[in-house]
């Protein structure tokens, strides 16, 4: 039952950081390449665009959903299960997220990236 | 890519992996926290550790989300992950821990993976705009946002 609890608990984490994370790489691209935005109209309007950013805003709160949901994973499982796996199957959800929603050119290059990435992660945390 | 953007990857990679050590440290020095004690989360954030671990984590954020601003998802995922391999590396040669032919395969996986995404483009072409199409303009509309609005929309690349 703990185990059924645990996995849920992982999902969870997967799926809101995966949203977390495209909302923000999509909030960004709205705003711009801060290094060129920064030096033609200052720091302080870079942070107020991001800021404004509703995109932005909405990827904050996903991953403050997938931070807490960590913390009911822990509570259920062992951190050496819920750290890895958590961590490799958001590596292969973005990479399948960005390229349907975001519309990245995810080549074969990247799959393998992602993959490999994801394998170590598991095995380190493991 | 130039100097300046490896520079921002390194620091992506250096800030979460830092600051996540940190904030680990010291969370085993403030001791359990929980929902009926709230005042303990306040004498843990008092704790040293937990305070630079969160100000190297805000760090981390801010570098991530100067990185998205010019390279995909696909590219800053894998290309900040080398932090598990500095964090296991750490632990092998400055805390002298034990680190298993498990752990060092997966390192080589990592760095695998990272030199895969370092040979390929940062960042995806869309053929119709520089920009995204949706929401051009999320702020209040300056001259300089319209200016930027109408560039995306018409696909001009500056």
């Amino acid at each position: 039952m703990k185990a059924i609890y645990t996995w849920n608990a992982i999902l969870a984490i997967v799926f809101a950081s995966v949203v977390g994370d495209v909302l923000l790489a999509r909030a960004m691209k709205q705003v711009g390449d801060v290094g060129a935005l920064r030096r033609r109209v200052g720091l302080v309007a870079v942070i107020r665009r991001t800021l404004g950013n509703p995109n932005f805003l909405l990827g904050v709160m996903a991953m403050a959903v997938a931070f807490f949901s960590l913390l009911f994973a822990l509570s259920w499982g062992d951190v050496s299960l819920v750290a890895p796996a958590a961590a490799s199957l958001t590596f292969i959800g973005n990479a399948v997220a960005a390229k349907i929603f975001l519309h990245e050119r995810v080549d074969r290059r990247r799959w393998i990236a992602a993959s490999l990435v994801a394998a170590g992660v598991a095995l380190l945390a493991g | 890519m130039n100097f300046r953007k490896y520079l921002v990857l390194a620091g992506v990679t250096v800030f979460a992996a830092a600051g996540d050590s940190m904030l680990s440290h010291g969370m085993k020095q403030a001791g359990n926290i929980s929902l009926n004690h709230l005042q303990s989360v306040i004498f843990a954030v008092l704790n040293p550790w937990v305070a630079g671990g969160i100000l190297l984590l805000l760090a981390f954020f801010a570098t991530y989300m100067t990185a998205l601003s010019w390279a995909d998802l696909t590219y800053v995922l894998p290309a900040t992950s080398l932090g598990y391999v500095l964090l296991a590396l750490v632990a092998r040669f400055l805390l002298h821990e034990h680190v298993s032919p498990l752990r060092w395969l997966g390192i080589a996986l990592i760095t695998g993976g990272v030199g895969f995404i370092a040979g390929g483009p940062e960042l995806t072409k869309h053929e119709h705009s520089a920009a995204p199409v949706d929401e051009p303009c999320a702020v209040a509309p300056s001259p300089l946002l319209a200016k930027d609005a109408r560039n995306g929309a018409s696909g001009v690349e500056l």
